[in-house]
């Protein structure tokens, strides 16, 4: 599966099936920083990921006073 | 992963209150959780004229719609920074946003109407770009509020954001930051009164939000912010979170509940006038004008030239 990470912007080529929590696990990625976006909807945490899905992680932690 | 409310698919799980939603319910949780949070600290009425500072990411975004679907009026105001690309991109956000809604958004360039921008300003006043940042766009804004005859400003900082700067504010003890903190300012000694309705929403979930409206907003960051502190004091508090779910919330609410009112704010006297634009001051010009002074003066300082030299 495709998987496209932003700031900075570039993508992944991850071996799937895999659980959406597993993926995180993976890119050592905590839950409360990022979503996880498939065809512009969220996807929850136990949820299966194709091998010919395209996922986009977003992180949602911004910065500045 | 079943929604707690109608046992269809959940889309996400809140884990601070132990629950999954569906799409529907989740968007009905966060108008609850932003309603809630306005009757709670009696933040605003429908028949008041609210302005919101508004920076085309998502928490600002997402409290422009939430209070439209709440009922309640609103109008925008987004500050040109001068920050590069980043600035033009977010200004296209804004603008499409209100656009589409047919909203009103207020514009004010830095660049055009005070002679200078944010990278600018930082080289110029020697400060770090988000205090500089900071500081001119909190003078923008209260000015506008008061000029534009709104009952209340309001900003978009959620649970993260609060939680974040109560961390930074206990680290070092600093009492006066620590009575100012508060989810409402009245209005006061030439200020307007301030709002903060997304306090009961964290960060993951204004932007939950914002995916599950078709909200397009700036999911790249401010090239300024990397590296600052305030990320790092998320990142631990999220660390904790990730341990221990709802330590966010606890660490800021019981903070508001149980030791918010013991801090005295010295500043609560009234302050002099600035002698140039009659905004409240410590001295002759207030901090905005102090800026300007220097910043219009100095030769412009590119965003790239910023993150090297002045941090
Ligand atoms: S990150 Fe800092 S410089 Fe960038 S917009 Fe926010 S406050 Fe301003
Ligand atoms: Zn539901
Ligand atoms: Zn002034």
């Amino acid at each position: 599966m495709k998987v496209l990470l932003r700031n900075p912007t570039r993508e992944l080529e991850m071996r799937g099936p895999m659980s959406v929590q597993k993926l995180m696990n993976r890119l050592e990625l905590n839950r409360e920083s990022v979503l996880l976006i498939r065809d512009s909807t969220l996807v929850p945490a136990d949820a299966m990921l194709a091998d010919d899905d395209i996922v986009e992680i977003r992180p949602v932690i911004s910065g500045g006073a | 992963m079943k929604c707690k409310v109608c046992r269809g698919p959940a889309v996400i799980d809140i884990r601070r209150h132990n629950a999954n939603f569906c799409a529907d319910h989740f968007l009905k949780y966060c108008r609850d959780q932003v309603s809630k949070a306005i009757h709670e600290f009696k933040m605003a009425t429908p028949d008041e004229r609210l302005l919101i500072a508004v920076s085309g990411g998502k928490d600002s975004l997402a409290i422009w719609d939430l209070l439209g679907e709440l009922g309640y009026q609103a109008d925008g105001l987004y500050v040109g920074l001068g920050i590069g690309e980043y600035s033009e991109t977010s200004g296209r956000y804004a603008r499409d946003f209100a656009d589409k809604r047919d909203l009103k958004l207020l514009e004010i360039d830095l660049r055009s109407e005070y002679g200078y921008d944010v990278p600018t300003a930082s080289a110029a006043t020697r400060r770090v770009p988000c205090s500089a940042c900071g500081m001119s766009k909190r003078h923008l804004f209260d000015k506008a509020a008061l000029d534009g005859g709104y009952d209340a400003l309001v900003t978009g900082h959620n649970l993260d954001d609060e939680a974040a700067v109560l961390y930074g504010n206990v680290l070092r003890w600093q009492t006066d930051y620590l009575a100012r903190q508060r989810p409402v300012l009245p209005e006061r000694n030439g200020f307007p009164r301030k709002v903060k309705p997304l306090i009961r929403l964290s960060e993951r979930e204004t932007a939950a939000y914002c995916v599950l409206r078709g909200i397009d907003y700036l999911v790249e960051e401010c090239p300024m912010a990397a590296g600052n502190k305030h990320l790092a004091f998320k990142e631990s508090l999220n660390a904790a979170e990730q341990q221990s779910p709802g330590t966010k919330h606890d660490f800021y609410f019981s903070f508001l509940r149980k030791a918010a009112d013991k801090f005295i704010d010295p500043e609560a006297e009234p302050l002099g006038v600035c002698e140039r634009c009659g905004a409240p001051a410590g001295s002759e010009l207030c901090s905005f004008c102090r800026i300007v002074e220097k910043a219009s003066n100095h030769e412009p300082v590119p965003v790239e030239l910023v993150n090297r030299k002045y941090r």
